[in-house]
Parts: C-alpha cells; structure tokens; sequence
C-alpha cells in the first residue's frame, strides 16, 4: 500500500514545502480550492488544520483563523466530506492536524478510518501523548497506512527524539523555537545550532522545520537545515487578506521560494 | 490509597498529560521531582511554618449552632475564609512556589477567573521577591475591578486574556501560552486541580490539609474523626478535593460535591459540568467536559466567576464515575439566598462559590444525628458587588 508522504520523502530529499492552513478558512469551502492552487504553484505537501475552540499551541493568528473557521460551522465531518472531493484533484500528501477533544469527540478509530478512505496520508496530534498512541492507536493507524507525526522542540532532550524518531512514521515535525505558531523574521544562531544538532543525529525519518517561517530567508534557512519547511501562520494572513484566492497563493509560494 | 493518581497519571480513565510536546520537558520535570521535593522534611518544615504563621492554620472547625437547628443537623463549617487572603486557594500557591523555588525557576505565571486565585498567587510572590505574571480574562478584569487591583497592589503583571469569551478558559489558555514561550525559568502555578499530571495530584495533596485538620479536630469536639458528611462546592475543584482527600477511602462519610447550575442545569446558562459534560481533552487532561457534539469546549455560566469553568479536575470526574461523590447543583437564586441566609444565622457572608455548598443543605436529606462539614471556601468581601446587584436582601 503507498503511502504518498513516504513517496514524497523518498523522491525529495531537500527543499520540501509544507503549508499548513485552517480547514474552512476564510471561507468554508475554500479548503479544496485552497489545495488545488497550492499545488498548481509548487507546494509538496499540505496541512490541513481541524479547527478548535481552545488551540492552545497556536498564536493569534492561527486562533483567530479557528475561530472564524468555527464562526462559519466547519467541524470534522464536512472537513472530510471535502477531501473526499478534493482528493481525486491533487496528488500531493494530505495531512490532517489537529487538537485531540474535535477527533475523539467524532471516534478516534472512526477518524482515522474514513481519513484514510477519504485519502489523507498522514495525521499530527500535538496533544496526543506518546504513551496514549502506542497504547491504544499505534496498531489501528499503521493498519490503515496512516502516517503519524510528532513535534519536537529545542527543548525536547536527545533521548526523547530519539523516541520519537522510532515512533513517528513519515517526518518528524522539528518545531522551530521554544514558542507558540507564529511569524517570525529570520532565525536566531541558538536556532540555527539546534537545526544542527538533529542533522548530526542522523535520523530515521527526515524532519521539516516550521513554526516562525515566513518570509524567503527563514524558508532557505529551513531548507539548508532539515528536508523543508513548513508554513502556516503567514499563509493563513495571506488568506485572510486575499481578494483573489489564485493569484495570491501563487505570490505567496514564489515569494516564499525566491 | 484507593483514589490515588496511577503512575501514568490517571484516575481511572481521567487524567493523563495531553500536551503539545513544546511543554514535555517542563511537565516531565514537575512530575518527576514534585513528590521528592514536597516530601523532603525542610520543605515540609518551611511549608507548615508558612501556613501556620503566614496564612494562620489551622483554620477554624466552628460549631454553626444556628444553621444546625434550621437543618436539624450537626452542622460544622471549615473556616477557610479565614485564610489569609480570604480562600483556600493560598494553601497551593504556597505549596507550588516553593516548589518553583527548588526547581531553579525565577519566574511564575497563573490564570484567574474572579481573582482569588490570581491574588493568592500574587501574594506569595511578593512574599517570596519572584516576578509574576497573572492571565485574565478582560470580561473578568472589569468584573472583579478590586482584585485586579490587589494583584497590582502586590506587585503582579495582570494581563487582560483577549481571545474567545475573554474569561477563565481563555486566561488559561494564554498561561498555556506563555508557558510554552518561557519554558525554562518560568513555573505556572494552576489554581485548581485540572491541567496536565502531575497537576492535579500536586494541588490536592496541598489542599489536603484541609480534611486532614477536620478529622483532628472533629475527634477533639466529638470524639470522632469520621463526620457524616463533607460538602463542597466544585468548579475545577480544588477546595473540594482538600476536604473531601482524607476521607475518600472511609466510605461510609458520604462526600456532596456541589456544582455551579447557573440558571438552570437545562437552561443553556449552567457550569454543572458533571450533569452536562462529556468526556474529553481540554488544557492538558482527559476529564468531563462541556462541549458541543463537535467537540468545541461549551462556554459555561454561572453567577460565580469561581465555578464557570467547563471541565472538573480528573480526580473528581473519577469520583463521579464510580460513583464515591454525589454531585447535586445549586442554581444563581439556590446560591444567592443561602449566602444571605448564612450572613443572617452566622454572621458569616460567604463567597458566592462557597454559598452553592451552603444551598445543598436543602438538597440533602439528613437526620437529626448527623454530622455535616461544609467547607467555607471563601469569604464574600469580593463578591460586594454581585450581591448588591442581586439586591435581595
């Protein structure tokens, strides 16, 4: 069975660009054109985010997208029902990201089946805990050829990655900075050192660098260090202040990649 | 202990540590040094001389002689109004800033809903010279005016939380935040017992001096340590879990957790989270929770900024699930006239929290032999002005 996140990895060692944004956001059923254009203008990979009312991991601008995405009714089961319909019009992976208490609320095992079915590659959880995935989802979503990701962090110690690195199928999403998403303007050198620090150990699985990428100069600095970058934050304000969805993606992608 | 957290930090099926990794290593080190450190005997020794010389326990165990006739009861109130600082909640901020202290952290943050919390917070770090910053909701902040100002009397930051319905949650929500930003020398003081483990156990074993002063002093005045029954009210619960902690293995002392109805526990405006939530995940433990069928976390309602809070801590979600607590609800009016009436027999006006323990007296059949203890969380200097607007009286 392939899986198109591993594919994508086995294909594209460097340089890789992931875009994360709110599903139903601005609009409801934007998710699916959002998609198709970021593919149209050279994005590998996309993140779509499953709103929730409490994002604790998110900085005001991805909070603001949730609510706004929740304002309009977006919830778990339409947020499928357009990747059933987005699916056949793409052919780059589809991560689905999310807070816990929206999926569990709509079946854990349920979830991950009809992602699956729908054509969703991979899943990130950040508040699912280890200990709780191998317990209890490791088996279901490696059945279903779910990939999973997990973030670490500058302060996540080595053994932990190490962890991690076992037990993560697909990347490892390295989170950038000790901080909540956010935009940030270029990478300081205790950043660049951490970046370091994880390609001298060599992985398993290779990582893409997100959280505070916005701009060219953070992108090719993600790109030096890891397999990419993943973007969010400054996508979902492009999207907030887009009149033309088309046009706009693809400025933003070609601004992002110089 | 039968009640006990597991080592994995469940209470039966609640509890846990649902957390974005960013705040693994902070939770990590809480959990695995909080035990070690409250157990070492200079902690304990500089911990009870704090809340013997400095918050003035052991708090009263009083005889409420006038309440006992009206209810027919032995009716006893835990005075912890009489804390310094007018609540309970300064036995845990004690406790946790000394915890801070031993971990190397310079700096504390806190989330407060009415205040009590963000001021009893305050208060230790100016006691012990730390910086500290304390979230809260805007709507709280022009709510509860005076504890703003206390805070900033104390020398705390209050930072107005901006986002969803600008109250508790949201106040929590950024402390989350905050703390994810300054992982290394900051340490958040959670006010109640919710959050991610070891949260929940650390701030009830602080707590539990309460129960742990009732029995003593129950076996002084009547010979036995064991009452009837305990109230308290519940909003994430932290007073109830200290006076309900000693006795959760004694099962014939019937344990009452009195939760927030609001306007009705089926009027849509409600905190009783027991009668109207689900399980789920919500500020880093797997607990009941009001939500919607999508899973978004349901604002809650109540006349008491104390108990709106959507979830329970894990340990009384547990409590419930077996079934070793028995909740009942107490609307605004239930509350409100029970504050008045205890300010009337006792001389005592409670805080708006504590007046729902106070309202279940109605909710409870006793006999003439039993012995009640309510715990008196808080006292009602704070809540002025929600009296005054009710006007009743």
């Amino acid at each position: 069975m392939k899986n198109r996140i591993t594919e994508l990895f086995a294909a594209k060692k460097k340089d890789i660009l992931s875009v994360f944004y709110t599903a139903g956001f601005p609009i409801q059923n934007d998710t699916a054109a959002i998609a198709v254009q970021l593919e149209a203008a050279g994005v590998d990979m996309i993140e779509i985010g499953i709103p929730f009312s409490d994002p604790i991991a998110d900085g005001p601008t991805i909070q603001e997208s949730n609510k706004i995405a929740l304002d309009q009714g977006m919830n778990v089961g339409l947020l499928l029902n357009q990747i059933r319909e987005l699916r056949p019009q793409i052919k780059m992976p589809i991560v689905l990201m999310g807070y816990l208490n929206p999926v569990m609320q709509y079946g854990i095992e349920k979830f991950c089946k009809e992602a699956s079915q729908a054509g969703v590659d991979g899943l990130i959880l950040p508040d699912l805990p280890l200990d709780e995935y191998v317990k209890h989802y490791k088996e279901l979503t490696d059945s279903l050829n779910l990939s999973i990701s997990f973030l670490i962090s500058p302060t996540t110690s080595e053994a932990r990655i190490r962890q991690i690195d076992s037990l993560s199928t697909g990347f490892i999403y390295a989170v950038s900075s000790s901080s909540t998403t956010g935009a940030k303007s270029e990478f300081s050198a205790e950043q660049q050192l951490y970046f370091k620090k994880l390609q001298a150990m060599h992985l398993k699985h290779p990582f893409l660098i997100g959280f505070g990428i916005s701009n060219h100069t953070t992108y090719a600095q993600a790109c030096e260090q890891g397999a990419g970058a993943i973007v969010g934050s400054s996508f979902i304000t492009c999207l907030k202040n887009s009149k033309d969805l088309k046009t706009d993606i693809h400025q933003f992608v070609k601004s992002l990649k110089g | 202990m039968k009640f006990e957290v597991d080592e994995r930090g469940y209470y039966g099926q609640f509890g846990g540590a649902y957390i974005p990794e960013m705040l693994y290593p902070n939770i990590e080190q809480l959990r695995d040094n909080y035990l070690k450190i409250i157990y070492e005997p200079e902690f304990q020794a500089e911990f009870n001389d704090l809340l013997k010389n400095y918050v003035g326990r052991p708090t009263p165990l009083y005889l409420a002689k006038r309440l006992s006739e009206k209810y027919r009861a032995t009716i006893y109130l835990k005075r912890e109004d009489l804390c310094h600082t007018g609540a309970h909640k300064i036995n845990n901020t004690i406790g946790q800033i000394l915890v801070a202290k031993r971990l190397g952290k310079k700096k504390i943050i806190a989330e407060t809903g009415a205040g009590q919390h963000g001021v009893a917070t305050a208060t230790v770090c100016a006691l012990m010279g730390m910086e500290c910053i304390v979230y809260m909701g805007k709507l709280d902040m022009d709510r509860q005016r005076p504890n703003v100002e206390r805070m900033r009397i104390l020398g705390t930051k209050v930072v107005p939380a901006l986002s969803g319905n600008m109250t508790l949650k949201d106040a929590t929500n950024e402390a989350m935040r905050h703390w994810i930003n300054h992982p290394t020398d900051t340490h958040y003081i959670i006010g109640s017992v919710v959050g991610p483990h070891p949260y929940p156990d650390m701030v009830a074993r602080f707590q539990s001096v309460i129960s742990e002063e009732i029995k003593k002093q129950l076996q002084e005045e009547i010979g036995n340590p064991y009452p009837d029954y305990v109230f308290a009210c519940v909003g994430g619960g932290s007073n109830a879990a200290g006076a309900f902690y000693h006795f959760l293995n004694d099962e014939h002392v019937q344990l009452i957790g009195v939760e927030a109805a609001g306007k009705g526990v089926d009027s849509g405006e409600s905190a009783a989270t027991t009668a109207l939530g689900k399980p789920g995940v919500l500020h880093g433990s797997k607990t009941l929770l009001m939500q919607t069928e999508d899973g978004q976390v349901v604002e809650p309602y109540s006349i008491s900024a104390g108990l709106d809070y959507p979830g329970i801590g894990p340990l009384h979600a547990h409590l419930f699930d077996v079934g070793r607590v028995q909740f009942v609800s107490a609307t605004d009016d239930e509350a409100m006239n029970a504050g008045i009436e205890l300010s009337r027999l006792e001389g005592i006006i409670p805080a708006i929290e504590t007046a729902h323990a106070i309202a279940a007296l109605d909710k409870i059949e006793l006999s003439a032999e039993d012995v009640v203890v309510i715990n008196l969380s808080g006292r009602g200097d704070k809540d002025l002005e929600t009296y005054i607007r009710w006007g009743k009286y």
